[in-house]
């Protein structure tokens, strides 16, 4: 990919406000003919208002869209795939109960034009799948498909519309490391047949990996716009954030007592998750204690066994050597558990409540929020509006919808609800997710602070440089059962993988529960 | 003559079919609405209306065709009153609809008195007529129990069939279940979320009408108050019943229907005079709700049944 001569897209001078906020700051750049652009910034830099501006979901205050040299008619995406461009949102717009055939041709025709040419439709459908290696089958209900496979339909919604410019919103950000790779080779397969990309990311290494040439954004400004050949990952960081992004310094640990202990713990298996199997570990305090290993291999159970969600089949837990198997999330909550719970959307918060009552959620029923069965406002909104300013939340106030608030802003509202309770005991289920480079070192300093301080720790992750950063011990979960403990610096990343796919774990099961941590 | 007698009958078969059309016409109703993620609790004001536009219209002397078009048509008009104010405005579609059910059973009331201020008995029209559909109609049993309806029945049946083209096999019907599931979908794909629901409920609420209709026109050829009776709730269990499938929902209409010929029946036998007649009428509601109970727990509902959109919301 040398010179990219035809140009396809081009943003002229595009404004967009949202009341007081800019979310869109005069931003202009173009596009050519079988080029990737990525669009680089932090959650709320404006990324995916620019592209609902491009796809004419929202309309803009000030500037033009052209597409093959025509100007776009402003809010319309209508015109916009007619033009030939197509987005793949961050959010799916999948109908579940329907089949893969039905998402992909939904609009493709005239609503009045007869019946539907099923026939043809599917062949289609079935060659352009084999074309850009997208596996997926076109009679499958796509609420039985995964994520990765539902990106995969989204993707063959654009294509079989012949869409010449496809603008793909972190679409990473579900997927996993193979599944992005597997991506990755789509979109060359499409670049080598003449389409161009425009890829929103806030991941460095991917943008680097795929993109000719990278747009960054910054509070709605664009800063610049670069060829990737010319910068590298520290450069664009800088660009992002507008100062260098260091992650947080670890000091060496200093661990005390052991706070909670797992003794031989198993729990059934859900549908296709494993439950654990005999697993015991011990949280000891000033530890951050990591949890590696791929999605769906036990996580699930063991967050929801320490929170208090899931009652163990076999085995026992002790806090502080007390038993407390039969303990619900109310006590655990009550015992100084602190939760970030994998899905900040879904268990979380309560999208609709305000910052106030989501502030309170864990703790509404004692005393200082509630006093004699009466919930005490003052001091619920004292305690949101501490939250917001102490973690940084940023919003319009402690009154907001947290609805409103972007992933990395909800999550601080979540960090602040949980240590601000000085907890003895945190468990950081996936705490980074979807978060940007700025949120993620914020929420890694905090968890260090609070092991500085004397909790224990429990981190699970996916991203094994999460682990290996951030943790002092460190295990690995693979079909529910648990490795043996591993020092930082221990292994390798490639020595850690080949425990995340099951191997070394030769040795009966019973065998695994023997070793009590140190 | 016992129960099961009674099962083998033509004429208790050729009732039961009678008696489910205005259903099978008005579930139809409902089930495009629903399909399109409205709920349309306007459903048992608009059969009311129906029943009186198409009998008035008649009365006043157009033909019997031309009246089930006015019925329609009527029907339409407070459908796009409920889908205006619960599709671009995005109110309560239970608030709405019941709104809908108020203003258009008054209204009804009202325009009667209007149009016969005199009379103590409303007056009867000359009513669709049974016609036997030729060598069909001879077929041993079959042929009495269902070739032997008025047209208006067999349109009934023949608009089940359209629906289901139209759900399945069309671009449109493909649209408008798709509003149903996820109307972010729908909106992507750069259709009008608000065209389609306002177009479903319209059209819907139209086949509603035409149900009301069946009851003057056919069933019976005069209009009495409080006629429709409840049928309109009916429809909006027999869509649930059916799964929101037009098949399914046709097959729930027939037998409910068929409890209620059945009880009629069996309070004419000697054990039916023994119990009071109230234990029969209840009958098919609670024979319905047992068959719901069982029918709907593997039902699909629409995702987006009840949930409003709203362009561009976060």
């Amino acid at each position: 990919m040398s010179t990219h001569p035809e140009e396809v897209l081009r943003l002229d001078g595009i404004t967009k406000r949202f009341g007081e906020l800019t979310a869109n700051d005069a931003v202009s750049f173009s596009l050519a003919k079988g080029e990737v652009v990525a669009l680089l910034g932090e959650n709320g830099a404006g990324k995916t208002t620019l592209m609902n501006i491009l796809f004419g979901q929202y309309t803009a205050d000030n500037g033009t869209v052209s597409v093959f040299g025509k100007t776009l008619p402003p809010g319309n995406p209508r015109a916009a795939l007619d033009a030939g461009v197509g987005m793949v949102h961050q959010h799916f717009t999948l109908a579940d109960n329907m089949t893969v055939q039905e998402n992909i041709t939904l609009g493709t025709r005239p609503l009045f034009s007869g019946r539907l040419d099923r026939k043809a439709a599917r062949q289609r459908i079935v060659e352009l799948s084999e074309r850009f290696h997208l596996a997926v089958s076109p009679d499958a209900k796509v609420g039985s498909l995964s994520v990765g496979e539902r990106q995969r339909v989204e993707i063959l919604k654009a294509l079989y519309r012949d869409v010449r410019i496809l603008i793909l919103d972190e679409p990473t950000a579900v997927l996993t490391p193979q599944e992005t790779d597997d991506l990755f080779a789509t979109l060359r397969q499409a670049i080598a047949n003449g389409l161009s990309i425009i890829f929103i990311s806030h991941k460095l290494h991917e943008v680097m990996a795929i993109a000719d040439r990278v747009v960054v954004l910054r509070h709605g400004k664009m800063v610049d716009g670069v060829a990737i050949k010319d910068t590298d990952k520290t450069a664009l960081a800088a660009l992002m954030m507008g100062a260098e992004a260091t992650p947080p310094s670890v000091a060496p640990a200093n661990p005390g007592a052991t706070l909670m202990e797992l003794r031989d713990v198993t729990t059934r298996d859900i549908g296709n998750a494993p439950g654990l199997k005999s697993v015991s570990l011990a949280l000891r305090s000033g530890q951050i204690i990591g949890l590696a290993g791929v999605s769906g291999n036990g996580q699930a159970a063991m967050a929801e066994i320490v929170g208090g969600q899931r009652k163990p089949a076999d085995g026992s837990l002790a806090l502080a050597g007390e038993d407390i198997t039969k303990w619900t999330p109310r006590t655990a909550v009550q015992n100084g558990i602190a939760r970030i719970p994998e899905d900040r959307h879904k268990t979380g918060t309560i999208a609709d409540f305000d910052l106030t009552e989501n502030a309170i959620l864990e703790r509404y029923n004692d005393a200082p929020f509630s006093r004699g069965g009466w919930l005490d406002w003052r001091k619920s909104h004292r305690f949101a509006s501490e939250i917001i300013e102490k973690y940084d939340v940023r919003c319009p106030g402690p009154d907001t919808t947290i609805r409103l608030l972007s992933g990395g802003n909800m999550q601080k509202l979540i960090l602040g609800r949980v240590l601000e309770a000085a907890p003895q005991i945190i468990l950081a289920n996936q705490p980074v997710r979807g978060l940007d480079i700025g949120a993620v070192n914020y929420v890694h300093s905090q968890l260090l602070e609070a092991r500085n301080r004397g909790a224990a720790v429990l981190l699970i992750s996916e991203d094994l440089d999460e682990i290996m950063g951030l943790a002092d011990v460190i295990y690995v979960i693979a079909e529910g059962r648990l490795s043996p403990t591993f020092a930082r610096g221990e292994k390798t990343p490639a020595e850690l993988g080949l425990w995340m796919a099951g191997q070394g774990f030769d040795e009966p099961v019973r065998e695994e529960g023997g070793h009590h941590a140190s | 003559m016992d129960i099961i007698e009674i099962l083998f009958t033509a004429s208790f078969w050729a009732a039961a079919i009678r008696i489910a059309t205005p259903l099978i016409l008005a579930t139809m109703g409902e089930l495009i609405c629903e399909r399109a993620g409205v709920l349309n609790l306007g459903i048992e004001g608009i059969m009311v209306v129906g029943a009186f536009a198409g009998w008035m219209a008649v009365y006043s002397g157009t033909g019997l065709w031309v009246g089930v078009a006015v019925a329609f048509a009527v029907g339409m008009v407070f459908g796009l009153l409920h889908s205006t104010l619960t599709v671009p405005f995005g109110l309560s579609q239970h608030v709405v609809g019941l709104g809908v059910t108020l203003l258009a059973t008054s209204a009804t009331y009202y325009a009667y008195r209007l149009a016969l201020p005199e009379v103590t008995s409303p007056p009867k029209i000359a009513a669709f007529q049974p016609y036997e559909v030729p060598l069909l109609s001879e077929i041993p049993f079959v042929g009495e129990a269902l070739f032997a309806q008025t047209p208006f029945t067999y349109f009934a049946f023949l608009l089940v069939a359209a629906v289901a083209i139209v759900l399945y096999r069309t671009p449109l019907g493909l649209a408008v279940r798709a509003v149903g599931e996820n109307p972010s979908a729908v909106a992507a794909q750069g259709l009008s979320v608000t065209a389609i629901r306002m177009g479903a409920v319209i059209v819907g609420s139209g086949f509603m009408a035409m149900g009301g209709a069946f009851l003057t026109m056919s069933a019976f050829d005069s209009f009495f108050f409080e006629m429709v009776n409840g049928r309109g709730w009916i429809c909006i269990a027999l869509v649930v019943f059916g799964s929101w499938r037009p098949g399914k929902a046709l097959l729930g209409a027939v037998l409910f229907a068929a409890f209620d010929a059945l009880q009629i029946r069996v309070q004419q036998t000697e054990i039916g005079a023994e119990i009071p007649y109230q234990i029969f009428l209840m009958m098919p509601y609670i024979l319905s709700i047992l068959a719901l109970v069982v029918m709907s727990r593997r039902a699909e509902v629409p995702a987006a049944l009840m949930v409003p959109f709203n362009k561009g919301e976060r």
